[in-house]
């Protein structure tokens, strides 16, 4: 990127929220099923039909807002966003226009090395989503030379969140992890799936380029078209790139709508600032004010759950747990109600954290079973943390005593002593094992005492396997040491 | 007994009577409607559709109902449904050629309360296109002739309810009133049209035209029946966000003979000087009537109601630009192919609408339009505030507002060929719909027009607080009971049918 210029982005989201029904009528909302399947006079905008808003939709605004601690409107509107689009059944969106339930506030993100930082929210409304469109008969599936179109109205109707950011962020880095942030705290607060593949995420972005140390914005193009994290980081760093060739070479941005082509790497324009909507915005008159009292906010804020942006500094901070590692724990949250179990039966967070994104995690894999639903409850994670903790067993047989936990073979002390395979450090039981090892390698044994000091490891490994495991690697280096330079 | 001539002229209240009392069954009296729309139609075209198969298939419901020994207060009462409310199955236009084959696919709360009251739906009644008139003949789809002089306008919006009431086609009519469009007809027809308070009867499924306005209510032949249609659709609706949660107390029981007690305000500012002798002369005897009746006659001042129709003209038509996008010929009604979407909206608008829909769409998109939005939508909506406050500082003073229903009988078919002479129409009825108030028409008199044979009759308006439906269809009543103004004259088509 060329450094004498500073992008700056704001980003712009559209989420699908999780509800039972849909925004102003009883149909069910659920992604998918045959095409108009779930509609009916109200969300199919028939002639006479009235919306009634959904109270759990607008609750979950107010949870977002306080997440992010926006400030909640007492008082707020639905208005009518004007425009004619076949897939919109009554020719206008239900929105909100100058009074939003939300305004300002924060979203907290984190970048790769560990670093919070915040960008700052302009709003955060609530508005309905429109139906789908399929255009049949074109080679490309667009509209253009197509024969015709079908329309499904199973998602029209469904509550919609728009969530305004600030122009705060500074690269298409920043702005994924933005989006992260955002997606990991609504998935937090279960307001929704968040899932750009289902289209429940949409987002465009407000991209422009100025000299660095300005404080004025240049002009600033929207970016659409971007179906997934990867190609919102793409579009943004392509289309950064395109405005500052322009800016160099003495031109001028136009301020204009640009559509992603995720298969070429280009942003290209798709219109213009005149040819924008003039979109009549007026209060619906089919709807009541909203008022949402101090006392239902404050409910709200008495009921919400940790934020990832809190967990995020509280492991990272208070546990010294990486980053990345944190990042893992925070998007499977099961994994980490799991994680936060073992720690309060007193295992130290390093350990703990080794052993559920490790072993946990790998076993996890391997049988397709979650952790958190697997034979190794946090006690006996714990268990096992606490006898290694104590010596009484070595880490690599730590490993055996979780698989085998996890296979159903019971708990870890039982297993340890059922098996045999308590810690050994007692060096008269070690040493025949050890000069085992050594009249099995003569060659090895050879190497060493020409000078290859590394083939120790080799030579404990043999001991710990013969072993199985059990033998105190330390005890064990002592006596090879030992050993091999008196002989 | 079969169901005479004379039973179908009789009121909603008494036809109910004889329905449940089984002297009569309600196939019967649907029956006999049916053959009275028969004849009746050629000269009134009250009706877009009659639902001659639905409305026996309701009677004999109705009269199983009555069989198992259920009392229903509207038991086999012909009802006709102004056309811009759905009914299930049944083809509703708002005499629109845009929805001029539109089969509703669900039915609207208030036909629905109706039918559950016993009324029998006889049919779907003409109106001014999407409800955007006050003569009907803005309808696209037909003509509805007055009752009392084949040559006059029947009024509208709910002009083919009103006359189907007025000609006995149906005992009850519903109508929509978003600025006068219940009352006003109901003044040219000589019958009763109240607009109850907005937010009483549920909007689910009357196609809206201005949704801040609009509501729905009766056009009956007596007060009682307004009060007892009033009773049976009146009420919240979960469907409805707009509807009142607001407790109804049934007004038939509070019907009253006198007027001892009350407050009327006679508006300074609605000389009915101004109307020319004859209706001057009717208006002040109205008003000595409610004096005799026991009312104190007091004066009131509504200094903004002048701004009334200039506010109107900017609301309504800001909401119906919006409320009326929908009808695009994507998913239903008229579709009128074009070379692209774009093309096929436009083709199928241009067809599809009207002259004077056509003109509200265009003055509501500017007033909503970005640079416009203030001086006109927005500054309408600090006047409509100043009006209800008006109102508001008038109920200090009284307990009712008298005043006349329109400015003029009904006139003759092409006599307001401007739109601003139409507008002006709903001089009187306007400010009350601003501010949200009941209000009644309720025959007055009659007056004889220089250019016709016919006597014509004349309403009179009252008005009350928000809320005040029992009190203000009371007053009616007693005026009604001591007037009888109805009585005076049969209407021509009447007098033709027989």
């Amino acid at each position: 990127m060329n450094e004498r210029y500073e992008p700056v982005i704001g980003i712009e989201c559209h989420v699908e929220l999780k509800t039972a029904t849909k925004m102003f009528c009883g149909c069910c909302n659920e992604f998918g099923g045959e095409p108009n399947t779930k509609i009916c006079p109200v969300c199919l905008g028939l002639p006479g039909a009235l919306p009634v808003p959904n109270r759990r939709a607008i609750e979950h605004i107010v949870t977002v807002g306080v997440a992010f601690g926006s400030t909640i409107a007492e008082f707020s509107k639905f208005d009518r966003k004007n425009y004619f689009y076949p897939d919109m059944p009554k020719d206008y969106q239900i929105s909100q226009y100058d009074m939003p339930v939300a305004a300002g506030g924060s979203v907290k993100y984190w970048t790769e090395d560990g670093e919070l930082r915040e960008c700052r929210l302009t709003r955060v409304h609530l508005e309905e989503d429109t139906g789908k469109s399929t255009h049949a008969g074109s080679t490309d599936g667009r509209i253009a030379g197509s024969e015709y179109s079908l329309i499904d109205f199973n998602r029209a109707g469904v509550p919609l969140m728009e969530c305004v950011s600030e122009p705060d962020l500074r690269s298409a880095q920043e702005a994924v992890a933005y989006l992260e942030a955002l997606r990991r705290t609504l998935l937090a607060l279960g307001v929704s799936d968040v899932k750009m593949e289902e289209g429940s995420l949409r987002c465009d972005a407000n991209v422009s380029v100025r000299p660095v140390g300005s404080s004025s914005y240049g002009t600033k193009t929207e970016i659409k078209n971007m179906n997934s994290f990867r190609s919102v980081e793409r579009a943004i760093a392509s289309e950064v790139a395109r405005q500052i060739a322009i800016v160099e070479s003495g031109g001028r941005i136009e301020q204009e709508t640009r559509g992603w082509d995720e298969i070429n790497g280009v942003t290209h324009s798709m219109r213009s600032k005149e040819e924008a909507h003039d979109y009549r915005y007026f209060p619906d008159p089919d709807l009541v004010p909203l008022e949402i009292s101090p006392a239902e906010v404050r409910r709200v804020t008495q009921t919400l759950p940790e934020l990832p942006a809190q967990r995020f500094e509280r492991y990272t901070a208070r546990y010294s747990i990486a980053p990345r590692q944190t990042a893992q724990l925070i998007d499977n949250p099961a994994l980490a109600g799991y994680f936060e179990r073992v720690l309060a039966l007193g295992a130290r967070p390093a350990q703990a954290i080794n052993f559920v994104l490790g072993d946990l995690s790998r076993l996890a894999n391997e049988t397709g079973v979650a952790v958190a639903e697997s034979a190794v409850t946090p006690e006996y994670l714990s268990g096992v943390i606490a006898l290694v903790e104590d010596r009484r067993i070595t880490s690599k047989v730590a490993k055996d005593v979780l698989a085998r936990c996890w296979h159903g073979e019971g708990a870890p002390a039982a297993i340890v002593e059922r098996e045999g395979l308590a810690r050994q450090s007692d060096t008269g039981a070690l040493v025949p094992l050890v000069d085992q090892m050594l009249a099995a390698h003569p060659a090895v044994v050879a190497d060493y005492r020409a000078g290859k000091q590394n083939v120790l490891g080799f030579l404990v490994g043999q001991v710990m396997k013969a072993s199985r495991g059990t033998a105190d690697p330390v005890v064990v280096k002592e006596l090879l040491n030992e050993r091999l330079s008196s002989g | 007994m079969p169901a005479s001539n004379e039973l179908l002229e009789r009121s909603a209240a008494e036809i109910a009577a004889a329905v449940n009392e089984r002297r009569v069954s309600a196939a019967e009296v649907t029956r006999a409607t049916l053959e009275r729309v028969v004849a009746t139609e050629p000269n009134v075209g009250a009706y877009l559709t009659v639902l001659a198969e639905a409305a026996l298939a309701e009677a004999a419901s109705v009269d199983r109902r009555v069989a198992q020994g259920e009392r229903l207060p509207l038991a086999g009462v012909p009802l006709a449904v102004k056309d811009n409310m759905c009914l299930t199955g049944s083809r509703t236009t708002c005499g629109s050629k845009i929805l001029e084959q539109w089969i509703a696919p669900y039915t609207s709360t208030a036909v629905a309360r109706m039918l559950a009251a016993g009324a029998i739906p006889i049919g779907k009644t003409n109106c001014d296109e999407f409800a955007m008139g006050s003569s009907c003949e803005n309808s696209a789809l037909g003509i509805t002739r007055n009752p009392y002089d084949l040559l006059r306008v029947p009024g509208g919006s709910s002009g083919g309810s009103a006359a189907a009431v007025a000609a006995f086609e149906a005992a009850i009519g519903l109508g929509s009133d978003t600025g006068g469009s219940i009352r006003e007809p109901g003044a040219f027809c000589g019958v009763v049209g109240f607009k109850p308070t907005y937010g009483r009867v549920s909007r689910y499924g009357l196609i809206a035209f201005a949704s801040s306005l609009d509501q729905i209510g009766p056009l009956t032949r007596t007060v009682e029946d307004a009060a007892l249609t009033y009773d049976a659709m009146a009420g919240f609706d979960p469907m409805d966000a707009t509807s009142v949660q607001e407790p109804v107390e049934p007004a038939a029981p509070a019907l009253r003979d006198d007027l001892h007690g009350l407050r009327v305000g006679i508006v300074r500012e609605f000389d009915p000087g101004a109307l020319g002798g004859a209706m001057d002369a009717l208006y002040r005897a109205a008003y000595a009537g409610l004096e005799r009746l026991g009312a104190e006659l007091v004066e009131v001042s509504l200094p903004t109601a002048e701004y009334g129709v200039a506010t109107y003209y900017l609301i309504a038509p800001a909401e119906c630009s919006s409320n009326l996008a929908r009808f695009d010929g994507v998913r239903y009604g008229l579709r009128v192919a074009g070379r692209d979407v774009r093309g096929m909206y436009d083709a199928t608008r241009a067809a599809g609408f009207g002259e004077e829909v056509k003109r509200r769409i265009l003055i509501g998109t500017h007033a909503l339009s970005s640079g416009y939005y203030d001086a006109y939508y927005v500054r309408a909506q600090k006047a409509r505030t100043l009006i209800a406050d008006d109102f508001r500082g008038a109920f200090a003073s009284c307990d009712l507002i008298a005043c006349p229903a329109a400015s003029c009988p009904a006139f003759r078919f092409g006599a307001k060929s401007d739109p601003y002479s139409m507008y002006l129409m709903d001089y009187y009825t306007i400010p009350m719909s601003l501010a949200g108030l009941p209000a009644i028409s309720v025959p007055c008199g009659w007056v004889q027009p220089p250019d016709g044979n016919e006597p014509l009759p004349i309403g009179l308006q009252l008005c009350g607080p928000l809320f005040a439906e029992r009190l203000l269809l009371g007053a009616a009543h007693a005026y009604e009971r001591a007037t009888n103004h109805r009585a005076t004259h049969a209407p021509l088509a009447q007098r033709l049918t027989a």
